[in-house]
């Protein structure tokens, strides 16, 4: 999979993460890349490890409610042509988030 | 649980008051937004619905009449929400209403809540938030059609096993489905309930969601193609950009060219209907009230109407379809310049055919704050009603002849006004984004995009319908009542023939009693009693009191400094204006229309809310007339402001 183009050296450091951060499934042996949903390349797909809202827990658990919970499966859709926002389609369906929600979402990606 | 009361009144134009008595029962619809949740209630109410708001809040309140066997439910359709943890005043009132501890409102009987089946992962998390509430709850599955139709499965039998509760499937809200529903309607008591509540904790909730779809047999619905074909084309970063421009073109050309017609025909009309009643109603200041004030006052409420219906035919089509949210993707980087987000585009730009409709469109923002904001700058827009006036000053301005290289100079000031309009409509949105975030936290960004529906023609009559009816209800007697005092200020006291001859009048002379009469009138004492504040832009009172006249519509404007300067025809008043003179003071005798006051007269009109069916549609859309107050007070002072600033740099130069 082209997911590795998502890096480890461009992870921001996340604040505090308000909900559940990370599940136990951590897998062991395959490469386990970590970062934010605001990384993903068009088309990449990625298991959401935690959500953090910067300063604000409610934008955190209103990411969870939209079904950006820990554990979910979420594949980037397509970028508008400026760049931001940004579609995502996770538990069956398509929202688009600004990136700055999109950096809340950590997520891992296994190759 | 039903008797508590419905807030603290506040006076906030609540016409829609829950009067929950033992004689009906009162429920509530939840959901989140796209679920289908209005289209169920148009279908189970249709035109039995009110309209109302809320106390203390922007948050529109509908609720509707349900007749089943002879029983009445009432039912009230909350807003849209995916969340019971409210981030927005729209979504706290949710929270509110399902909180039978809450004393400001009245805690349903029994919730219905509407659950899209193609994105059942994401609802039922809202699902239970809702099972929490311990108000009786039967759940609705919407688009289960679609569900089947993109290769999902799901027995919705098991699913009513696994969940506890009632739940009925309906397609569409095609009204002879609903029987099943209607019937359990209303006995919301006897509903079942789950024996065990939902976990609360986000990872619990996740693993309660898979064991509930699990044994229900759930298959998640294949990303339906023809939603990607046609979003491949539609968000593309070129051809979408294309369609959009296109789009909004087309959009902008219906509301401001194909309602011209119709708002002649109405003018027309209501003109016709004004000359029977001067041709046979002989005492003239009667005649002039009929005609003018009351057939003018009802004319200038009806020629909205076009535009009102047309925009929400548009709109309704487009948020029908899924286009709107499309819209407001490409749109949204360049509307978060203005702290805005996408979809206050659409907004601003029904803004320049006129902000009535401008205003009424941001009911399409689910951000009360963006509403507001939104609201407080679409009246900067350059709206058509401001064209006539910019028409006959920039023509007493600019030289016809002259050119700014290859293009007329008049050309180039009519681009320049409606350039800064629009920049000043962004700015104002800008600020009072700002100003609104400071009041609470910066709420997240984010958008459903639905998938490409058929829309439901009955829910674009229901709005259209909806959007009119509330018009004529709130904003016309503001209209209406506007322009009958503005009358009486132009027109009283009328004078008799006598007082005429005797101020050498004479009284068959029409444009020379309408002179005289506007010039003794009580709006000329006003226009008067003002001068000095109006002083500093250049205005004296024959100008002041064609700006009062003005607040009717814009366009007065020109028609009252026709009658004041005693024009032949009052409607092309230019030759008259050029040889007004200023009347007394230190500039007695010289030209009263020069370039400088030209040009703040200009500024004055692109930025004052002179426009009292603006006021009175702020006031329905916004719930209290805090908002238009604020409005009309920011306007006026930066108006006056920006004219006086004008003035000097102008006349700096000439």
């Amino acid at each position: 999979m082209s997911v590795m183009s998502f890096t480890l050296g461009q992870r921001r450091p996340t604040p505090r993460a308000v909900q559940v951060t990370t599940g136990s499934a951590a897998p062991a042996i395959p490469a386990t890349a970590t970062g934010t949903l605001a990384e993903l390349d068009c088309g990449a797909r990625a298991r959401v490890t935690g959500v953090s809202g910067g300063a604000d827990p409610a934008t955190a658990r209103r990411l969870v409610d939209l079904g950006f919970a820990p554990g979910a499966e979420v594949e980037m859709v397509r970028r508008a042509p400026m760049a931001d926002p940004v579609v995502f389609r996770v538990a069956g369906y398509d929202i688009a988030l600004r990136r700055m929600q999109a950096r809340c979402i950590q997520v891992s990606t296994t190759s | 649980m039903t008797c508590g009361p419905h807030g603290p009144g506040s006076g906030s134009g609540s016409d829609a008051g829950t009067t929950a008595t033992l004689d009906h029962t009162h429920l509530a619809l939840v959901g989140s937004p796209n679920s289908g949740k209005t289209t169920l209630f148009n279908a189970l109410t249709g035109l039995r619905a009110k309209t109302g708001n809320y106390p203390g809040v922007t948050v529109s309140r509908y609720e509707g009449r349900v007749e089943v066997d002879g029983q009445q439910v009432l039912l009230e359709d909350l807003p849209g929400t995916y969340s019971l943890d409210a981030i927005s005043p729209d979504e706290q009132i949710v929270s509110d209403v399902l909180d039978p501890g809450d004393p400001t409102t009245v805690t349903p009987e029994g919730l219905l809540v509407t659950l899209d089946a193609t994105t059942l992962r994401r609802s039922l998390r809202m699902l239970a938030q809702v099972l929490h509430t311990s108000v009786p709850t039967c759940v609705v599955l919407t688009f289960t059609d679609e569900l089947y139709r993109r290769q999902g499965a799901l027995d919705v039998e098991a699913l009513r096993r696994a969940l506890g509760v009632p739940v009925v499937a309906v397609v569409g809200g095609r009204r002879q489905q609903l029987g099943g529903l209607r019937a359990l309607m209303v006995r919301p008591d006897e509903w079942s309930t789950p024996v065990v509540l939902p976990p609360t904790d986000p990872t619990g909730v996740t693993g309660w969601i898979d064991s509930v779809l699990t044994s229900s047999g759930y298959r998640l619905p294949v990303t339906d193609a023809r939603t990607q074909r046609i979003d491949a084309v539609l968000l593309h970063p070129v051809w979408g950009s294309i369609v959009f421009a296109l789009t909004m073109f087309a959009f902008f050309q219906v509301i401001f060219a194909v309602a011209a017609p119709l708002q002649g025909y109405i003018e027309t009309f209501f003109a016709f209907l004004g000359d029977q009643v001067d041709a046979h109603v002989s005492i003239d200041w009667l005649a002039s009230f009929l005609s003018d004030g009351i057939l003018g006052g009802v004319g200038g409420v009806l020629v909205f109407l076009p535009q009102i219906a047309l925009l929400f035919v548009l709109i309704s089509l487009m948020e029908g379809v899924g286009y709107m949210a499309r819209a407001a993707f490409l749109m949204d980087r360049v509307m978060a310049g203005a702290g805005l987000e996408g979809r206050a585009f659409v907004a601003l730009l029904s803004s320049l055919a006129c902000a009535i409709p401008g205003i009424m469109a941001t009911r399409t923002l689910p951000s009360p704050r963006d509403r507001i904001a939104t609201m407080m700058g679409a009246p900067l827009m350059t709206c058509s009603a401001r064209l006539p006036v910019y028409v006959l000053l920039i023509g007493l301005l600019v030289d016809r002849d002259a050119r700014f290289g290859p293009v007329g100079a008049q050309g180039v000031v009519m681009f320049a006004l409606y350039l800064v309009g629009a920049l000043s409509a962004m700015a104002s949105a800008w600020l009072f984004s700002r100003i609104g975030r400071g009041t609470g936290p910066l709420l997240p960004f984010y958008m459903e995009m639905p998938p490409y529906r058929v829309p439901s023609l009955r829910s674009v009559g229901l709005a259209v319908y909806d959007a009119c009816r509330g018009f004529l209800r709130k904003v016309a007697k503001i209209i209406l009542g506007t322009t009958i005092v503005l009358w009486l200020l132009l027109n009283l006291p009328h004078p008799s023939d006598a007082q005429l001859r005797a101020d050498g009048v004479e009284p068959s002379d029409r444009a020379a009693v309408s002179t005289y009469v506007i010039d003794h009138s009580a709006g000329a004492a006003v226009g008067r009693f003002v001068e000095p504040v109006f002083e500093p832009l250049g205005f004296d009172w024959r100008i002041n009191v064609s700006v009062l006249a003005s607040l009717s519509a814009r366009e007065v404007f020109v028609a009252t400094l026709g009658q004041v300067a005693a024009a032949e025809n009052p409607d092309q008043p230019a030759d008259a204006l050029e040889q007004m003179t200023v009347a007394d003071g230190p500039r007695a005798g010289e030209p009263l229309f020069t370039a400088p006051v030209l040009a703040a007269l200009l500024v004055f009109f692109l930025y004052a809310l002179q426009c009292m069916s603006t006021v009175g549609v702020l006031r329905r859309e916004s719930g209290s007339w805090k908002w238009p107050a604020i409005a009309f007070g920011y306007l006026f002072v930066v108006a006056w402001s920006m004219a006086a600033l004008t003035r000097l740099v102008v006349g700096a130069f000439v």
